[in-house]
């Protein structure tokens, strides 16, 4: 069911290659009281997203 | 006096971050697994970031219209203030991980103290510091625990690695006039007072690990005076040769 759930959910736009389904209680998530360590130190790396390119005007939907 | 001693503590932080971060950019392409080789340029980035930082900072201080750039690839070697430790080589990835582990049980009381500092600069850049010296120092200690723990030429090569580099950590704890200023100023911290939150630390890890440590040898001192090993040089020489033959070449 679940992934019947996430075909109807998430694969309309035509996203979708595999699903894969993982009981819950066999997920490891880190805690929200670790984001910070975790995520800001990327935040002054903008070079990581590739903005710095100048895109020919043909190139449609980047 | 107050100002040089500034220049003088500054350059050691921005130092000891621009050589550890210097040296894991080398490990591009040669990670053991793509994740690992992701993580140790990563954590390189972020030393390099704070190199940046403590470096104008830096330069700033000095009052003599030196920048970042300037006081990493314009000085030379006996003018470098950081910890002998952060110009220990690469080695293997054990070797590279010991260093790193080191490092970060000292810096993140470093960066704690720092938050602190009067100095609202200097307060700003440890603070950002802390969550990437925070993540630094799990990322190393789950890899100790990880190699030391793992199968036995893992384990062998990993505590050949640590006896062969605590002697070096000497420089990380080294307190002198500067130092004193800076924590009387209330501006810096004193190093001695970092010992006790890196004895735990190392004392945990180690248990952790089924590592076990050296007996005591006497440790080395001198990188906070300007006094380096050889190793520095080849560093340097790769680091600077590019800005002081075109010392105009732009990006």
């Amino acid at each position: 069911m679940a992934i019947e759930n996430a075909r109807d959910v998430y694969t309309r736009r035509q996203e979708g290659v595999s699903i894969w389904a993982v009981p819950a209680s066999e997920i490891t998530a880190s805690s929200p009281d670790e984001k910070d360590i975790l995520f800001d130190p990327s935040d002054d790396k903008v070079y990581r997203h590739p903005t710095f390119y100048d895109l020919p005007d043909e190139v449609k939907n980047m | 006096m107050s100002m040089s001693a500034r220049f003088d503590y500054l350059l050691r932080l921005g130092d000891d971050a621009l050589f550890l971060g210097q040296q894991l950019g080398l490990w591009t392409g040669h990670g053991p697994v793509l994740e690992e080789d992701i993580a140790l340029t990563n954590i390189g980035l972020d030393q390099i970031g704070q190199a940046r930082a403590w470096l104008t900072l830096a330069g700033r201080a000095e009052n003599k219209g030196r920048d970042e750039d300037a006081l990493a690839f314009h000085r030379d070697q006996s003018e470098f203030r950081n910890a002998l430790l952060c110009e220990r080589p690469n080695g293997h990835f054990g070797d590279t991980i010991v260093r790193q582990f080191l490092f970060d049980a000292y810096a993140v009381p470093l960066h704690a103290g720092l938050s602190l500092s009067n100095d609202p600069e200097m307060a700003a850049i440890a603070r950002k510091s802390a969550k990437e010296s925070a993540y630094h120092l799990r990322h190393s200690r789950a890899w100790m625990t990880r190699l030391g723990d793992g199968t036995e030429e893992s384990h062998t090569k990993v505590q050949d690695s640590l006896n062969a580099l605590l002697p070096y950590v000497g420089d990380l704890f080294f307190s002198d006039d500067v130092t004193s200023t800076a924590s009387q100023e209330g501006w810096g911290v004193d190093p001695a007072n970092l010992r006790e939150a890196w004895e735990a630390t190392l004392i945990d890890t180690l248990s952790e690990s089924q590592l076990t440590r050296p007996q005591p040898v006497p440790e080395q001192f001198g990188g906070r005076a300007g006094h380096h090993t050889e190793q520095l040089s080849f560093l340097l020489a790769e680091m600077q040769v590019l800005p002081r033959t075109y010392p105009d070449a732009k990006w």
